[in-house]
């Protein structure tokens, strides 16, 4: 899950760093108000779970409360980067060390070349850092072992802070940050934790001016009490489609076989695919030859009657789809006779036919004769192990 | 031979008493593998058809000598399974076991390279090695894997578990045998890489071509054509990449919890690109993947 970076900086500032002062409104009237508290020119951030705001014009400096209004008044309610924008964080223009010396990008994440946990600084921050990173040779990467009981290794924060040149108290501080960072990133299981810039202040600290953090989901059982205080995230996180939400209420009403990443994409070929593997080799197939998907989907395990009856429902009373395609690779967990009677059922419920409805089935494996003997008795294509899916595919395309 | 599995393996299943796992080592069993003990903490002095459980790894490694373990516990614990399957000795460890949080995989596989053992997985669903032995559960019971899997000289290595058995079952109708597949897992960190694999196949004598399954995003697919490109490789080596249609759709994920694309590394394009470029051949169709891989030097099934 991605952090929004107002909810990222609470738990940094909870755990010792620096942020600017500021706070999360959703009016511009609120806007105004948090300027005036803050009492000098702010900057106004929408508040949503990607990054690239500054160049999508995400982010404005407002030099009065009234400005910081008007700012607000423009970005609420709008959409930045297909994200709607329901709130912005309003924080202080930070004043700078002179020269400005202090700018450096530190990302905290595993390498998937190395398979470590590693840090990645430079001093070439900014917006463009993505691109800085792979032509700059000054960017310092040091992985850390996650075998040390549980501690810290502290040298790495001194590691990087002295290969990127700092020295004196600034070199000390930094290290010191550096440290807290590597800290929070495995104590909240994060797989990203991304300051980009910090800055070094006038008063000589560094300022974690943004930050990007992104939570493993698989790791959300251990920590229930760190995302009830992310509420905000949790939200935007859970932004879904009516067609995505029905999906999951289906999913979870039956424990049995998995109902994954139900997607609309609004063609007239409804698709009731899967496993992982086996969908995205199916919708490239559909696509391939020119097939309308109506959307994408992983069915898996071994789904109930039930559930796969629901879904064909869902599925073919989605606007415009005409057909369905139930495709999966060769299975051995998933019950092929189960899947053959709820996409049967399904048609017959909607009061389809289900010849008409279900343009092909293509699942060969367990229970296989016996799921191909329903549907040879309601006349259904049925194909096996000797169908390639572009065979089908080329089959389903013929058909239409 | 084969590689990692073969017909003389003596397997531990760690979770063994687990329904997937009761199911899994009936089926292994039925196909010929040597499952020789299981471990299942308060459940030992049991027996899960006819295999005895023990409590501790230690106590199964004291009765039998086990060369592989399959890890099937909950998320939670596998990170201590695998602690104790490699304090015990063991060297070959195939992770089951879905949505292991990031931390432990990486934690998981540095334990691992400490210990000069391998993993294979998370989220893998086994080594098959046709005709001698199956670590896992991979291709379902003895019969279907009988049906899909048929021994021969082409390896198969695929970041999807449902696919490797589509894989095998393609090249098994076009009458072309395996070698050794493997089910390496979905996840961004993995035990075991095809860059890993590929010096022990081609080590192998009687492995003469490689079958690759590729999805978007991680950096596999780069550093094996790095890999080649410094350094050809006797097998005739095919690949496909699923998921050309998600690169229109960047950030979204489609597929295993792996296949993540951020910019334009780890699209499929690209990597279809690389790999061409290092010699592999590359399917454009899936179902092109049988004629890619038939050569002189590929011999048939009998």
């Amino acid at each position: 899950m991605k952090v929004l970076e107002a909810e990222a900086k609470r738990l940094l500032a909870a755990g010792g760093l620096r942020v600017p002062r500021g706070q999360t409104v959703s009016t511009a009237e609120q806007a105004r108000q948090v300027a005036q508290d803050l009492n000098g020119p702010v900057v106004i951030k929408v508040q949503i779970p990607t990054g690239g705001r500054m160049k999508a014009g995400g982010v404005k400096f407002a030099d009065t409360p009234e400005a910081a209004e008007a700012v607000a008044q423009t970005l609420l309610g709008g959409t930045i980067l297909g994200f709607p924008v329901d709130s912005v964080l309003v924080e202080e223009k930070l004043a700078l060390a002179e020269p400005q010396v202090g700018e450096v990008f530190v990302g905290v994440t595993y390498d998937g070349r190395t398979r470590r946990a590693t840090v990645l600084a430079s001093r070439a921050g900014g917006i463009d850092v993505e691109s800085n990173l792979e032509s700059n040779h000054s960017t310092v990467q040091r992985n850390f072992s996650l075998l040390n009981d549980g501690e810290v290794p502290e040298y790495v924060g001194r590691e990087v802070a002295a290969e990127l040149g700092f020295t004196g108290q600034t070199f000390v501080r930094l290290s010191a940050v550096l440290t807290l960072l590597i800290k929070h990133f495995l104590e909240w299981d994060a797989i990203l934790l991304e300051v980009n810039p910090l800055l070094l202040g006038a008063d000589g600290q560094w300022v974690v001016a943004d930050a990007h953090l992104e939570l493993d989901d698989d790791a959300a059982y251990r920590h229930k009490d760190l995302l009830a205080q992310l509420p905000l995230s949790c939200q935007a996180a859970d932004q879904r489609s009516e067609f995505e939400r029905r999906a999951a209420e289906i999913d979870s009403a039956d424990h049995r076989g998995v109902a994954g990443r139900l997607v609309p994409f609004g063609g007239d070929l409804g698709l009731l695919i899967g496993g992982g593997g086996a969908s995205l080799t199916i919708m490239d197939a559909v696509l391939d030859a020119g097939l309308k998907p109506a959307n994408y989907c992983e069915i898996g395990g071994n789904p109930s009657v039930w559930k796969i009856k629901e879904l064909t429902k869902l599925i073919l009373q989605q606007p415009g789809v005409r057909r369905l395609a139930v495709m999966m690779n060769v299975v051995s967990n998933t019950r092929v006779d189960l899947v053959a009677r709820g996409v049967v059922k399904g048609a017959l419920e909607l009061g389809r036919v289900p010849r008409e409805a279900i343009t092909a089935f293509r699942i060969p494996g367990s229970w296989e004769e016996e799921g191909q003997a329903i549907l040879r008795h309601y006349g259904v294509a049925f194909y096996d192990r000797n169908d390639t899916f572009d065979q089908v595919v080329a089959a389903i395309k013929e058909m239409s | 031979m084969t590689i990692l599995a073969f017909a003389e393996t003596r397997i531990l299943v760690q979770g063994i008493t687990g329904r997937e796992a009761i199911t899994f080592t009936s089926e292994s069993l039925q196909y010929g593998a040597k499952i020789v003990a299981g471990v299942t903490p308060g459940k030992g002095g049991q027996n899960v058809h006819g295999v005895p459980v023990y409590d501790s790894v230690a106590q199964a490694v004291r009765a039998h000598a086990c060369d592989a373990t399959v890890i099937s516990v909950p998320a939670r614990f596998v990170q201590d399974a695998v602690a104790e399957a490699v304090d015990n000795g063991i060297k070959l460890l195939v992770i089951v076991t879905e949505r292991i949080p990031r931390r432990d995989a990486v934690a998981i596989v540095e334990r691992a390279e400490r210990a000069g053992a391998r993993v294979v997985g998370p989220n893998s669903l086994g080594v098959i090695s046709p005709g001698q032995t199956r670590i896992g559960m991979s291709g379902g019971s003895a019969d279907a894997v009988r049906l899909a899997y048929k021994p021969g000289h082409v390896g198969v290595i695929s970041r999807s578990g449902g696919m490797m058995t589509e894989i095998a079952n393609l090249l098994t109708q076009a009458g072309i045998g395996q070698s050794t597949c493997v089910s390496i897992g979905g996840d961004p960190i993995i035990g075991t890489t095809t860059l890993d694999l590929l010096p022990l196949y081609e080590a192998d004598p009687d492995t003469h071509g490689l079958v690759l399954f590729c999805e978007p995003g991680g950096v596999m697919e780069e550093q094996l054509a790095e890999r080649l490109m410094a350094q050809p490789s006797r097998l005739r080596i095919v690949a496909f990449v699923a998921g050309r249609f998600a690169d229109r759709m960047q950030g979204m994920r489609f597929g295993h919890a792996g296949t993540i694309v951020e910019g334009s590394k780890g699209s499929p394009a690209a990597k279809m690109d690389l790999l061409r470029e290092a010699g592999v051949r590359v399917a454009e169709k899936f179902s092109e993947i049988p004629g890619l891989v038939w050569a002189e030097s590929v011999v048939p099934l009998g």
